[in-house]
């Protein structure tokens, strides 16, 4: 009988969801009151095997504008913002991106999917829209040159860049680059366009160097490695470089090294894998691993002091835990925070809006006129967490500079300072031509700068 | 199932049905829905993705053949119709997108043979091959994706005699274009001989051969079929919602989804495949909205993410248990309490004429 009456009523309850699937997603509240406000979107990627970079990551900005509207917002425009999940998945970010495009009549400015695949997925869309596409570390490499890609900026460095580094690394710790001739690289990546991103610079160099490279990869999400790592073992090389995402894939690496017997200190990891989420769940096998940094980590800059003070102090933190502000996730989502309100400033003061909202294409001028010299990077108190750098109309890449750190068990040691490519021509020039070659296949004109 | 057919084999209902959402599709919507949202964000990777499930329809609702390689098959697809339109100068879009539609459906004989020899989850296991086959070609041989460094190549802008149809309303009409014919096409083999054949087959494969039937033939036609519907459907999500080609959007997560979709909407039945396509696609975002919305601030957002997917995943459960036979059946369901309970309040005073009438 119950099970009947139930049966009768799903019909009904059957009704009622359709209804509201048809209705909610034009149902946007938080009515916009009298004051100027700012729209951001948080494309947050909070469940999944990415959970602990993105929970990370938006945490800080979502901590970021909350400390900004305690303090009187950006010349008095406060900031709203509403989140979307998309599970680092290229088609949910698609419907993020929608989604988030609009909210009370005002546009968003700026994107940012912390993921390559979502970021190719939404960067043509960013000239039509004009929106910002701000790829803080990842994403397309050849972005850099922004007379190809105006809208879009991989500042706080690319991919490229990052290869180019780590394998000056690898010179400096064989005692130069004519130690290198001979030496064999594994590149073990995930198999995505994430993975395969820096290749090309990375062949290019280890072909001048006379270094042979092996590219393994791994099919998402990376989770099962046993064969590729007793690849490494036949291998036997002199360096890995592990390219994964996930705090699943990454501790996998370390103890599949430890097990294969490879050591820890030949093994660097890329900034997707360089943070403590990733780290602990390996134990032991993680110590000497060496990862590295676009953001540092640690609670002690002044920022992240106020913050926790402010923010955390008045419960309205994001983070579940208050002990990960201060990570590396972290931090790199505040530094990428701190860029989306410099430029915001940067273009009410260009645009003569002190006080009022911008749109997209002031925000835009805004974004390539950051200027965040070491002055203002101790005003602003992140100095020392992020390399200073500038934007220009060519140049979208930022400082171009990496921090090596070392996992000692416990925690990160910062092991090199903020270190360049040997020859950053040589990687801008790879980038202009990548840019050409795309500009001419898609009937772009390069915009003079 | 007693009324006669107006035209063709179509009962009135049929016939009515059909104008109605014909009307919906080309004129209602258009000029209700004006956001951009709804069309690049719901209503065309609705319509895609239920090509799809049509497509999944025909080999496991129809043929009864477990096969799990629809995303497999949608990548062919897509990528078949970027290179045509690539190196094949001036070709119609609509030529790329049926040429591409066949690329796939070579595919699908390739990977339907198996089925000859295995049945049951077994061929679903040997079918999941199409899914890796396929993307780890397109991955393997720069060819497939023009050389492109990163993998990630962008969507030739539609072109149909000259205008390029790249607005969302556009894109949206090509894709109604595409899903209408289509569909017609689904449901009149499902109701001939083509569907009584697969239909024989899945109930019982001996009886069906002793009966005359090539199962060889319906069987590899139905994976043909199906694979040329997925392929249709690939390109249409690659060109027209992805707008860029990439081998992961393709993955084996989407291959589940739309098996998910023809089982929950309803197997052997083509609005299903619609009904199922929009719960699948839709629910999410509907949760996520909802979630983002209501408990902005309120709750941990990390725990709300968590708490759409279980709602998700105790709905689907729910659904299973209190109609296994899919949401198709709720529907018919909803549509005949409609109807009686009209036709009670109407004909109330007439009714035994009425029946006496029809008896006789």
């Amino acid at each position: 009988m119950k099970r009947r009456r139930l049966r009768n009523w799903l019909p009904a309850v059957a009704g009622v969801a359709a209804v509201a699937t048809l209705a909610s997603p034009l149902v946007l509240p938080q009515a916009a009151g009298a004051q100027e406000t700012q729209y951001f979107p948080v494309a947050s990627s909070r469940v999944g095997p990415y959970s602990a970079m993105g929970t990370g990551y938006y945490g800080a900005q979502i901590d970021y504008m909350n400390y900004v509207n305690m303090n009187g917002g950006v010349n008095g425009v406060m900031l709203t913002w509403q989140e979307c999940e998309t599970e680092y998945n290229a088609v949910k970010t698609v419907e993020c991106y929608q989604r988030l495009l609009e909210k009370d009549g005002q546009r968003i400015v700026v994107f940012d999917t912390l993921g390559t695949p979502g970021a190719y997925a939404v960067i043509n869309r960013m000239a039509d829209d004009e929106v910002v596409l701000a790829q803080y570390g990842y994403g397309r490499t050849d972005a850099a040159d922004g007379r190809v890609w105006p809208w879009v900026f991989n500042a706080a460095s690319h991919y490229w860049s990052q290869i180019a580094v780590k394998m000056k690394f690898m010179a400096e710790q064989e005692g130069g680059i004519e130690n290198m001739r001979g030496k064999k690289i594994v590149h073990l990546h995930i198999d995505s366009a994430y993975g395969r991103e820096p290749l090309p610079a990375m062949r290019k160099i280890a072909g001048d160097w006379g270094v042979e490279l092996v590219e393994i990869s791994i099919p998402p999400p990376g989770l099962e490695q046993q064969s590729q790592w007793l690849q490494v073992r036949r291998e036997q090389p002199d360096w890995v470089t592990f390219w994964g995402a996930g705090s699943g894939m990454n501790s996998t690496g370390m103890t599949n090294a430890a097990r294969v017997g490879f050591p820890r200190e030949r093994l660097i990891y890329v900034t997707f894998g360089a943070a403590e989420e990733d780290m602990y769940p390996a134990g032991d096998s993680a110590k000497g691993t060496y990862a590295m940094a676009n953001a540092l980590p640690g609670d002690h800059f002044p920022l992240v002091q106020r913050i926790k003070e402010q923010v955390y102090g008045a419960g309205k933190g994001n983070l579940a835990e208050e002990s990960r502000v201060g990570s590396v996730y972290w931090n790199r989502g505040l530094g990428a925070a701190v860029m989306w309100i410099e430029a915001m400033r940067n273009a009410q003061e260009m645009h003569n809006k002190v006080g009022q909202a911008v749109t997209g294409a002031e925000f835009r001028d805004g974004y390539e006129a950051l200027n965040m010299t070491e002055e203002r990077l101790e005003e602003i108190g992140i100095k020392g967490m992020v390399a200073p750098f500038a934007i220009s109309c060519e140049n979208h890449e930022g400082a171009g500079k990496f921090a090596m750190m070392q996992w000692d068990g416990d925690k990160f040691v910062q092991v090199t300072d903020w270190e360049a490519p040997l020859d950053p021509g040589y990687i801008r020039q790879l980038v202009e031509d990548s840019a050409a070659k795309f500009a001419s296949e898609n009937n772009i004109t390069p915009k003079q700068c | 199932m007693s009324a006669k057919p107006v035209f063709m084999t179509y009962t009135k209902g049929d016939v009515v049905n059909f104008v109605v959402l014909m009307a919906l599709a080309f004129l209602v919507i258009p000029s209700i829905v004006e956001t951009d949202y709804w069309y690049t964000s719901i209503l065309i990777p609705w319509l895609c993705l239920a090509l799809a499930a049509i497509g999944q329809q025909i080999v496991m609702g129809y043929t009864g053949q477990l096969s799990l390689g629809a995303a497999g098959f949608m990548a062919a697809g897509a990528f078949a119709c970027f290179n045509f339109i690539l190196r094949v100068p001036d070709i119609p879009f609509f030529v790329a997108l049926g040429l591409s539609g066949l690329v796939a459906a070579g595919f699908g004989i390739l990977f339907g043979l198996p089925s000859l020899r295995v049945r049951g989850i077994y061929l679903m296991v040997a079918t999941l091959a199409s899914q890796f086959f396929i993307i780890w070609m397109i991955d393997k041989f720069g060819w497939f994706k023009n050389y492109d460094t990163s993998g990630i190549i962008t969507a030739q802008d539609i072109v149909i005699f000259g205008h390029a149809f790249t607005s969302p309303m556009e894109m949206f009409f090509v894709v109604v274009v595409v899903v209408t014919v289509l569909t017609l096409l689904a449901m009149n083999m499902a109701r001939g001989s083509t569907g009584r054949n697969w239909m024989a087959v899945r109930d019982m494969d001996i009886a069906a051969e002793s009966m005359g039937i090539s199962l060889l033939r319906t069987k590899l036609q139905a994976f043909a079929i199906s694979a040329f519907y997925c392929g249709v459907a690939g390109a249409l999500f690659a060109f027209t919602y992805l707008k860029s080609l990439e081998p992961v959007a393709f993955d084996i997560k989407l291959s589940f989804e739309i098996l998910f979709m023809v089982i929950l909407g309803g197997l052997g039945t083509i609005n299903g495949a619609f009904i199922g396509a929009a719960f699948i696609l839709l629910f999410p975002v509907v949760l996520n909205s909802v979630g983002n919305n209501l408990f902005h601030g309120a709750i941990d957002a990390t725990i709300i993410s968590s708490i759409e997917q279980v709602v998700f995943g105790v709905l689907i459960i729910v659904f299973m248990i209190y109609e296994p036979l899919g949401m198709a059946k709720l529907w018919d369901n909803i549509k005949q309490r409609f109807l009686r309970s009209r036709s009670l309040r109407n004909e109330v005073p007439r009714d035994h004429k009425g029946l006496s009438k029809q008896e006789s």
